[in-house]
């Protein structure tokens, strides 16, 4: 099942040089770009791992790329994604984030039923692929 | 879990928004032009305001034959690459990798500004910025902190020019487990594989980065233009000091014009001598006697007083005494 994460996560998976043209347009705007992975597609997983620092200070979205790029060959079956940081005041948010690599096949989700007291049920959204240890989620099995 | 109408997955999906492309689909080129075309190159150069360039260069600064000549050339090639694309013949981006070598003040600093801009013109470079660092920015200070030090200045500078000042003290000899060789590495890494979107400009002393090429033999060959700036002449010498004067809206009465050139004469032939800061600092210090000076005279200057510098304001210097 494919992962709607992010902005543009209904669309196609961007192409290179769409990923540039976007984050020329965050720079433009003067957002701090970083770049984080995840092999947790969980939508409430808020805490990917970082590749690198933020950047800031860049002028150019070649820099960017060339991590996402540095990113990809280290971790093919992740979601990568990119984040836009804008730090002025009264905003200090992630202004936009979007991913730009999947794994290449997504397991999806199930959904788990808890009884609890009074016939009660509880939901929850589980990851197929957190059935396997880390580092194998997404290889053949 | 597809909902109706929905299909993204769907093969040729990308290719139905306008302007969209499938992954590693280049952009469709403009049609190469005919074999027996020609092209206006006059018009290419004014079209991309490379004369504008190329002249605000002779006239701001002054001598250094040999780097205007080289810099000329530079602009001539990527000018015709630009026509060669046209007709389809694309060699590749050519390495533009710099190294400056110079005494102290001979523009090492300013040609290089120039040249980001110059080549931002041409549209070899996308930004035309230029950052500079020296091996603080570069060099980390343990285990592990060079690497992305390094990057993040590269990554910094991506689209333009990234000159290094002093770049023989990336390499320090004396200690073979500096974290300058890292760096090194780092960047020829980059000068190989990014030769698109980033230009280096090293720049130092001639004799210190003869030493650090011969013991980075890799990095000196990836370094396509190796430029020396000459020492200034003293008539060159007095035009900059002119130039600068008249930047500054201050001028030189008759007699200041033989003192200063007087001065300079006497300035080069001491040790320190710092080419075209030497001349900045005399005018500062010259400034400031002039302040001086009219502070302490009558106390009703007219706009000639408030510009014109006088013999004085350079024999109070220390050159003329000894």
């Amino acid at each position: 099942m494919r992962i709607t994460q992010g902005t543009f996560s209904y669309l196609p998976d961007l192409t290179d040089q769409e990923i540039a043209s976007q984050l020329d347009y965050a720079l433009g705007h003067g957002w701090a770009l970083s770049v984080e992975f995840t092999d947790d597609p969980h939508p409430r997983n808020n805490y990917w791992d970082m590749w690198g620092l933020p950047m800031f200070g860049l002028a150019d979205a070649a820099g960017v790329l060339h991590e996402i790029n540095e990113c990809r060959q280290a971790y093919p079956d992740s979601y990568i994604r990119v984040c836009a940081y804008d730090s002025r005041q009264g905003r200090q948010t992630v202004a936009l984030s979007f991913l730009v690599n999947r794994p290449a096949a997504e397991p999806g989700f199930r959904l788990d039923r808890q009884e609890t007291t009074d016939r009660r049920l509880r939901f929850t959204v589980h990851p197929y692929a957190l059935d396997r240890p880390a580092d194998t989620r997404y290889g053949p099995p | 879990m597809t909902r109706p109408g929905f299909a993204p997955d769907r093969p040729g999906f990308a290719l139905d928004r306008p302007g969209s492309r499938a992954p590693g689909q280049e952009p469709a080129a403009p049609e190469p032009l005919a074999d027996d075309a020609t092209v206006d190159l006059t018009a290419e150069r004014t079209g991309a305001g490379v004369d504008q360039t190329l002249d605000s260069l002779e006239s701001d600064l002054v001598g250094l034959e040999p780097v205007k000549t080289r810099v000329r050339e530079i602009a001539a090639l990527l000018l015709v690459d630009r026509v060669r694309g046209r007709f389809g013949l694309s060699a590749g981006p050519p390495s533009l990798h710099m190294c400056f070598t110079g005494n102290p003040g001979t523009g090492k600093t300013t040609v290089a500004l120039r040249m980001a801009e110059l080549l931002h013109r041409l549209g070899y470079l996308r930004r035309g910025h230029v950052v500079s660092v020296t091996r603080d920015d570069l060099v980390g200070q343990y285990v592990g902190h060079t690497a992305p030090k390094t990057r993040d200045a590269i990554n910094r500078a991506m689209g333009g020019v990234l000159f290094i000042d002093e770049a023989y003290y990336l390499y320090r000899a004396e200690n073979e487990r500096d974290y300058g060789q890292e760096s090194i590495e780092i960047l020829l890494q980059y000068m190989e594989n990014h030769r698109a979107d980033l230009v280096v400009i090293m720049a130092g002393y001639a004799d210190r980065m003869e030493t650090f090429f011969a013991s980075n033999p890799g990095m000196s060959s990836r370094i396509a233009h190796h430029l020396d700036f000459p020492d200034y002449s003293l008539d060159e010498l007095v035009a900059i000091g002119e130039l600068m004067l008249r930047e500054q809206r201050y001028r030189l009465s008759a007699a200041a014009g033989t003192t200063f050139r007087d001065y300079l004469a006497r300035r080069m032939t001491q040790p320190r001598f710092a080419n075209a800061r030497s001349v900045r600092n005399a005018l500062e210090r010259a400034r400031l006697r002039h302040a001086n000076r009219l502070i302490a005279g009558d106390g009703a200057p007219g706009k000639d007083d408030l510009m014109r510098l006088e013999p004085a304001d350079f024999l109070a210097s220390r050159v003329f005494s000894s």
